[in-house]
This record gives C-alpha cells, sequence and structure tokens, in this order.
C-alpha cells in the first residue's frame, strides 16, 4: 500500500524539481583547486580553464568555446556554472580563469561606473577600453541576449504597439511582471518613468521570464514583462519585443573574455566561432536546451559540425 | 567567499534596516509585510486546519483509512513546496492562490498526524468506560476524546505553523506579498543586509508563534490530565494488561 503511493509522490516532487530552476547558490567552490598553471608554451601543452555562469544559454556557449579549443588541440579544464558576475569576475581578473563567455552591457556596467553608451559599438568599444589590466576582449558576436520589454500579440495589435515609446498610447493602466530586483533597477518601472515618462506598476514574478512569466502575460495579470531577447519563449508564445528606440537598455551582445595565457592561435578559434553566432542561432541553440532539453556538451557539438568550425 | 568582517557588516546593515523608522511606516514597509505574512499564513493554517482536524479525528476515532492517510502525509511531505508552487501557477496564474494551494498542502499532513494521533492515542479502556456508562458516540468524541487527545492536535497544529510561517515567504515568488519580498528583492539586488533583515523577521515571527503554540498546549495537556502523567500509567497498565 505504502509503496506505490510513496513512489506516487515522489514522482510528484520529481516533476515539480524539474519545473524550478534556482538561483546559483552552489555550495562548492569550484575554483579552490588552483587550476595547472602551466608556462605557455606550444599550443599543444596549454591547459586553459573555460568558465560560465550558472545560466543554462552561458554554459552552451562555454561549450562552444571549449569544443572549439580542444578540435584546435588544447587541453580545456571546465569550470561551468560557477554562479553570478561578483562571484566569478575576481577570479578572472585575477587569473584563475582563462576563457568566459560574457555580454557587453552588463559587463560594462560592472567596470565602468554608469556608463553613456548604449549602442552596441560604443558599448563594445567602451568595455575594451574598461578592461583591466591582463584582460583581453575578443570579438563580440552579432548574437545579443539583453533585456526587453515584451507584451502579447493581442496587446500590441490592439494598441498598435512597435516601440517603447507607444506604450503612452495605452489607456488602461499597466503593471509589469518581472524579477523582483527590477523594481529598484534602471530597466525596471524607475527606468521606464525616467526614460520615456511612462508610469506603470509592479508585480515581482521571480523566475526570470519563464513560465510563469509568460502565463502571467497572457492571462492579462500584467501586461508587459522583462524578458531577455534570445530566450525561445518569445517566439514561441507569440510575444512582440517592444522597441527600444530611446536607449533604456545598454546594448549587450555575447562577448568572450579572454585571460593573456589564450594565445593568437586560440583566439582565432574563438573569434571564427563569435562570427557565426547570430542572435538567430543563438535562440535556436537556447531552444535545444529548453525545449528539447538537450545537454549543452551535446547541443555544442551539434552546431559547431553543422557550422563546420570543427576539424 | 566573503571574507570575515563582511558577515559583522552585514549584520550591522541589517540592523540598520531594522531600526530605519522609514522602513516601517511605508505603504509597502515591514509593519505592513508583517501583518500581510500573518494574515495569510492564518487562512494557510485555518484552511488546513478545517480539512486535516476533521479528517484525522474521523480516522483516529474509527480507526479505518489509517494506512492511507500515512502514505499520503509522507509522500506529501516528499514534495518540495517551490516545485508544487511552479505547478500551481502554470495552472492558476500569478497570484496569492498558487502559493495558498501549496502551503496547504505543506501544511495538511502535520495537521492529520496531530489530530489522528491524539484521537488514536487516547486509552481504550477509557472509552470502553464512558461507552459503559451511557455516552453517545458523539459524546464520546467530543467530551473524552478530543480533551485527551488536545496536546498532540496542538502539536500538530504548531509543527504546521511553524512551516507555514517559515514557507510564506514563497508568497513572494508569484506576489506582492509578505516577507518574502524583502527576502527575494535583497537576494537578486545583492543587499544581503536586507535580505537579512527579512530573514530575522520571519525568524522572530516564527519563534513567537511557535511560544503561544506551546503556551496553548501545556494548557490543553494541564486539562487533559489534571494529575500529572497518566500517559506513563497508562501505558504500564497496557503493558501489565499485555503480559498477564
Amino acid at each position: 500500500m505504502t509503496t506505490p503511493i510513496r513512489r506516487a509522490g515522489l514522482a510528484l516532487a520529481a516533476l515539480g524539481t524539474a519545473g524550478v530552476v534556482l538561483a546559483g547558490c552552489s555550495s562548492a567552490d569550484p575554483l579552490e583547486e588552483s587550476p595547472s598553471t602551466a608556462p605557455s608554451g606550444s599550443s599543444e601543452s596549454t591547459t586553459l580553464v573555460v568558465g560560465s555562469q550558472d545560466y543554462y544559454s552561458n554554459e552552451i556557449i562555454a561549450e562552444l568555446y571549449a569544443q572549439g579549443l580542444e578540435d584546435a588541440g588544447y587541453t580545456i579544464d571546465r569550470q561551468l556554472r560557477i554562479g553570478q558576475r561578483e562571484v566569478y569576475l575576481p577570479e578572472i581578473e585575477s587569473g584563475s580563469i582563462d576563457l568566459f563567455p560574457e555580454y557587453t552591457g552588463p559587463l560594462l556596467q560592472v567596470w565602468a561606473d554608469a556608463p553613456e553608451e548604449r549602442e552596441s559599438d560604443e558599448v563594445y568599444a567602451a568595455l575594451t577600453e574598461a578592461a583591466p589590466e591582463g584582460i583581453t576582449i575578443l570579438d563580440q558576436a552579432p548574437a545579443t541576449d539583453q533585456d526587453s520589454y515584451v507584451v502579447t500579440r493581442e496587446f500590441a495589435e490592439q494598441y498598435d504597439l512597435t516601440t517603447v515609446a507607444d506604450l503612452a498610447n495605452v489607456d488602461v493602466p499597466l503593471t509589469m511582471g518581472a524579477n523582483s530586483e527590477a523594481e529598484t533597477r534602471p530597466n525596471g518601472p524607475q527606468g521606464l518613468a525616467d526614460v520615456y515618462g511612462i508610469e506603470v506598476g509592479f508585480t515581482p514574478i521571480e523566475d526570470g521570464g519563464g513560465p510563469l512569466t509568460v502565463r502571467a502575460l497572457q492571462d492579462g495579470d500584467v501586461q508587459l514583462a522583462i524578458l531577455y531577447t534570445a530566450q525561445p519563449e518569445i517566439a514561441e508564445n507569440d510575444l512582440v519585443v517592444l522597441e527600444d528606440t530611446e536607449g533604456l537598455f545598454l546594448s549587450s551582445n555575447v562577448v568572450p573574455v579572454a585571460s593573456d595565457r589564450v594565445d593568437e592561435e586560440a583566439q582565432a578559434v574563438v573569434n571564427e566561432i563569435s562570427a557565426a553566432l547570430t542572435s538567430d542561432e543563438l535562440i535556436e541553440l537556447n531552444r535545444r536546451s529548453t525545449v528539447d532539453q538537450s545537454p549543452a556538451a551535446d547541443i555544442a557539438a551539434a552546431w559547431l559540425e553543422e557550422q563546420g568550425l570543427l576539424g | 567567499m566573503a571574507a570575515g568582517g563582511g558577515d559583522v557588516n552585514l549584520f550591522a546593515e541589517a540592523m540598520a534596516y531594522l531600526f530605519d523608522a522609514a522602513r516601517w511606516t511605508a505603504a509597502d514597509g515591514f509593519g505592513a509585510r508583517i501583518l500581510e505574512h500573518l494574515a495569510f499564513s492564518g487562512a494557510v493554517l485555518l484552511v488546513a486546519a478545517a480539512i486535516g482536524i476533521p479528517a484525522g479525528v474521523l480516522i483516529g476515532h474509527t480507526g479505518r483509512g489509517r494506512d492511507l492517510v500515512v502514505a499520503l502525509t509522507s509522500g506529501a511531505r516528499a514534495v518540495p513546496t517551490l516545485g508544487l508552487l511552479t505547478i500551481f501557477g502554470l495552472l492558476l496564474g500569478i497570484g496569492l492562490e498558487a502559493p495558498f494551494l501549496a502551503l496547504v498542502v505543506l501544511a495538511l499532513p502535520p495537521v492529520l498526524a496531530g489530530a489522528y494521533a491524539g484521537v488514536e492515542s487516547v486509552d481504550r479502556l477509557v472509552i470502553g468506560g464512558a461507552r459503559a456508562i451511557g455516552m453517545t458516540e458523539r459524546q464520546i468524541l467530543t467530551g473524552v476524546e478530543l480533551p485527551l487527545a488536545s496536546p498532540v492536535l496542538i502539536g500538530g497544529l504548531r509543527s504546521a505553523a511553524l512551516q507555514v510561517i517559515s514557507t510564506a515567504t514563497l508568497a513572494a515568488y508569484l506576489s506582492d506579498t509578505g516577507l518574502g519580498r524583502p527576502i527575494f528583492e535583497g537576494l537578486k539586488s545583492r543587499d544581503y543586509g536586507l535580505m537579512l533583515a527579512g530573514s530575522i523577521l520571519v525568524a522572530l515571527l516564527a519563534l513567537v508563534i511557535e511560544l503561544l503554540f506551546q503556551a496553548a498546549q501545556s494548557a490543553a495537556a494541564r486539562r487533559a490530565e489534571p494529575l500529572g502523567t497518566p500517559r506513563t500509567t497508562a501505558r504500564a497498565r497496557a503493558s501489565e494488561r499485555n503480559s498477564a
């Protein structure tokens, strides 16, 4: 009697956990053992440490770098899903990590105080300027993954919305749904009021633009929500990204951050990968993770193969 | 990761938040958050009690369905509340409904277990005696079993209340409610002082409620067993009976 019911309970439990992505709080410190500090001689003998954020999309990009470099004869030590920027950035700055996929806008905001730049190329140029000694910013990819305001197709058509400024046409009270930190950050209601003069309410939905946020949009509980532009949910649910004409959001292209140990040959390998990584390709990579549930390493291997970047 | 000195600063930051009068009086300040938290937790507990106590008492009184309840409650304890919240959220949308349901599922097992274990623990001799002097089943239930069961029953509620108050922070996952708001906001914006301040308030709230239930439980125990510890004597009598 007990066993099947308990098993059903456990199955439900497993189902529940699968639906939830917990914010990174791994107790193990993957950097405790200092990586090999072999002097960089010939590329064959160099071990490069590749890291990634605790974000599935970032992990896939790190796998692209890692597998591309392995294919070119480098030995790679993977330190993936390390956590948030404040945790891993000091490790990059101290040279414990050699290569890390980053995003131009948010990284610039760390290294430069309240940057004025908004356009992709300006942000990239400012970032290469702001990077500390010993860190090389490689070529940025065309792919962007940045905050955006999205609305449902129905809502956009009803009020004829294409840009964020068009929200002024809406004659009903607006509520924005996003992670709670947006309430006090410049990308939230305050920024919208400062830059566009549009007042909106706020409801916290703590799943980072995931299924609960999409559901709230579709239910009309919130009228606009913050999603990352590379999230497959946007296309899948026919959501509309409102164009940010006033530069509320910083451009945020995918960009590899490298240490001095990443030699010219390795830089060329990574730059080639970045050049092929467009926004559509990034969304497709993310879709293979969120919809097909494939592991990051498999997704990366298949994509590098498709793009002819191996061998 | 934090350096040793950081912890002290963090605590000082939390205290600065807690002793900032403006933080308490604001429309969405700590005072309002505590009231929201209490009202929400109380409503969850009421619903869990309204379902769990009658069901548990019935099971304890009749002895029927005990296996099923043991299996269900132990299964339910294994369900992670955040996962359940996500599933309910996808079904019901954002707002308080999904966290409410998820917390009722969390609170039900201890309430149910307390009710049936309490009624079940009443000495069968006492019930037999009550029946012998002509009490009806209803009188036995309300006049004998329930008062004697009440310390264990209240213990179940106490355990449920503790879990609900500490887990009701999840209401803020999908709505603008409760002490989970400063905790989530602090966590996400790396304002760990604010996060700690919210956590301290939740812990204090849980502690106060725990003490209240403890007092209620002792009062019930005194009423159920005014002459000291008949529980041991009952057990002694039972073992005598078995060995005879």
